[in-house]
């Protein structure tokens, strides 16, 4: 299969042609466009040093506005899952699959994506995922697919 | 005293609700608007305050299509407040601030509305009601979820079902028990939408609309208005009818729809709060409530609500509702006898809130609870509200 192949039924699983998309703001627009460079860029106190997703510009633990941006590990795990079967709009690709996945850097600390790359009966809680990116416009989304190698 | 023992529903009212209707938004929040100054015994004079959840969103979605400035001129009232609750606890945040303008002094009878028009919206264009329909982008809470897709609740419940059944091994036979109570009370309540009995099977064999919640899972959109007067409890003479007491209030923010899942716990949802609140505010416990009206948006909120208020213990409600028999019109718990959500019609929170009012007013016909003297009303899917309402 050649890879344009591949990266249409990539798109076709994640129901690629529709996607609402952020405004990109001073807060969320590091998570919005790191995959330009490949990066996954997650909020992180530069105090206590826990890292806060959503990103906001004060830590709501301890305090600090020192809120840095890193590029965390993009490997996870699907902590919970739902496979979505019913196209809510027209040319909405179904099923697709919406997920909270737990990244490894800190527990708690979720992302809601989608995962892509595998049929939806494979997706099980738990399942390690690693991050990939699919731009729209000025956006690079976060997606997930399985991580062979996170086992 | 507490604000809420200062007030008291004094007056209740539901429009008749089409799917869709004939009557237009306004129209229908004019009847349900009436129908609850009749039931108590005022006149639209003695309305000195008027607020509604959320206010108007006027995105063609039906979502609540009719805001308090409108009612106030149609209704020919001159209030002392008006509000209305965009932020806040969900659709309880408007019966919360009614009770604090009655127990601040502010005012004696305040009318409190929600209506919704999603039937006709969706006549109109069936993808009316997709979040984020219409907007070139997505700001707030929604922008982490719209990107991927979350184009209806159905989904963001899906991520809450599919972890409580993990955690909890709770089955789609529990879960769809919530649902066939649903349509047996709804057998009962002539203004409920869908009125035809289903069976565990219909259930079963319905088909799945974001794993593992099925088209039974999930509540009808309706065209439909309620109101609710909350009033000073010591104008009780004054009414038509001896009043529901609000004996405690319970509130809690956080969820999905408002980008909180930072440490999320999926299986369960962020309200624990309430019930902690709610019964610190009263001497009466869990199991003095007769009936109960537990948001039912989506099935699964019922079972996480029903935990989350303290009636059953984590992991519990599930088990609690198998079968049927406990909440049934003769069991322990009496759940959701309009029909809720999920057959009577989305009315938002404020369907629960009217039938908790009928029951304690002995008015709910052939699916009345015997003697029911407190009844337990929770409200919202992310942002949290709920009451325990009781007569003397």
């Amino acid at each position: 299969m050649g890879e344009e192949q591949q990266e249409r039924d990539r798109g076709a699983e994640a129901g690629h042609a529709i996607r609402h998309l952020p405004v990109l703001d001073l807060e969320n627009r590091a998570f919005w466009t790191g995959g330009a460079n490949g990066q996954l860029l997650i909020a992180r106190c530069g105090q206590c040093l826990r890292y806060i997703h959503p990103p906001r510009p004060r830590c709501h633990l301890c305090g600090s506005g020192l809120i840095d941006r890193e590029a965390v590990s993009g490997r996870g795990r699907v902590k919970t899952f739902t496979v979505n079967r019913q196209p809510w709009l027209s040319g909405l690709k179904v099923p697709y699959i919406f997920a909270a996945v737990e990244l490894k850097e800190q527990p708690g600390l979720h992302v809601i994506s989608n995962i892509v790359g595998c049929p939806a009966e494979s997706v099980y809680m738990g399942m390690p995922v690693r991050v990939e990116f699919e731009q729209a416009e000025d956006v690079w989304i976060p997606l997930f697919r399985p991580d062979a190698e996170g086992r | 005293m507490l604000a809420e023992k200062l007030a008291c529903i004094s007056g209740a009212g539901q429009s008749d609700v089409g799917r869709p209707s004939s009557l237009s938004a306004l129209a229908l929040t004019i009847q349900a608007c009436e129908r609850a100054v009749e039931r108590a015994g005022l006149s639209m004079s003695d309305i000195d305050g008027l607020t509604t959840y959320p206010g108007p969103v006027l995105d063609g979605s039906g979502h609540s299509p009719v805001g308090a400035t409108e009612v106030m001129l149609s209704l020919g009232l001159d209030p002392t407040w008006i509000g209305a609750s965009t932020e806040g606890h969900a659709h309880m945040g408007a019966m919360f601030q009614a009770i604090m303008a009655v127990a601040s002094g502010l005012c004696r009878h305040v009318l409190v509305f929600r209506t919704v028009a999603q039937a006709s919206a969706r006549a109109r264009d069936h993808a009316a009601t997709a979040i984020g329909r219409g907007a070139p982008r997505v700001e707030g809470g929604w922008s982490w979820l719209l990107p991927y897709q979350a184009y209806s609740a159905t989904t963001l419940y899906g991520l809450y079902a599919a972890a409580y059944f993990e955690r909890f091994g709770a089955t789609s036979e529990q879960l769809g028990a919530v649902a066939v109570n649903a349509r047996q009370m709804a057998a009962l309540n002539p203004n409920a939408i869908y009125r035809k009995p289903i069976t565990l099977d219909d259930y079963l064999r319905s088909r799945v609309i974001s794993t593992p919640l099925r088209l039974f899972d999930c509540d009808t959109h309706v065209d439909g208005s309620t109101a609710i007067i909350v009033s000073h409890r010591d104008s009780a003479p004054d009414l038509r009818q001896p009043p529901v007491l609000i004996e405690s209030i319970g509130m809690a923010l956080g969820g999905l729809g408002f980008g909180d899942f930072d440490n999320a716990d999926f299986a369960e949802l962020p309200a624990r709060k309430v019930g902690d609140m709610l019964w610190s505010r009263t001497d009466l416990k869990p199991k003095d409530v007769d009936t109960a009206q537990i948001y039912d948006g989506f099935s699964i909120l019922t079972l996480l609500w029903l935990e989350a208020v303290g009636v059953c213990a984590r992991g519990e409600a599930a088990p609690f509702v198998e079968g049927g028999e406990r909440i049934g019109l003769g069991g322990q718990l009496p759940l959701n006898t309009s029909g809720g959500q999920l057959s009577a019609g989305r009315l938002h929170g404020y369907g629960h809130i009217y039938e908790a009012c009928l029951q304690l007013w002995a008015l709910a016909d052939g699916r009345q609870v015997r003697d029911a003297k407190t009844c337990l009303v929770t409200n919202g899917g992310f942002g949290y509200g709920a009451m325990l309402l009781r007569t003397d």
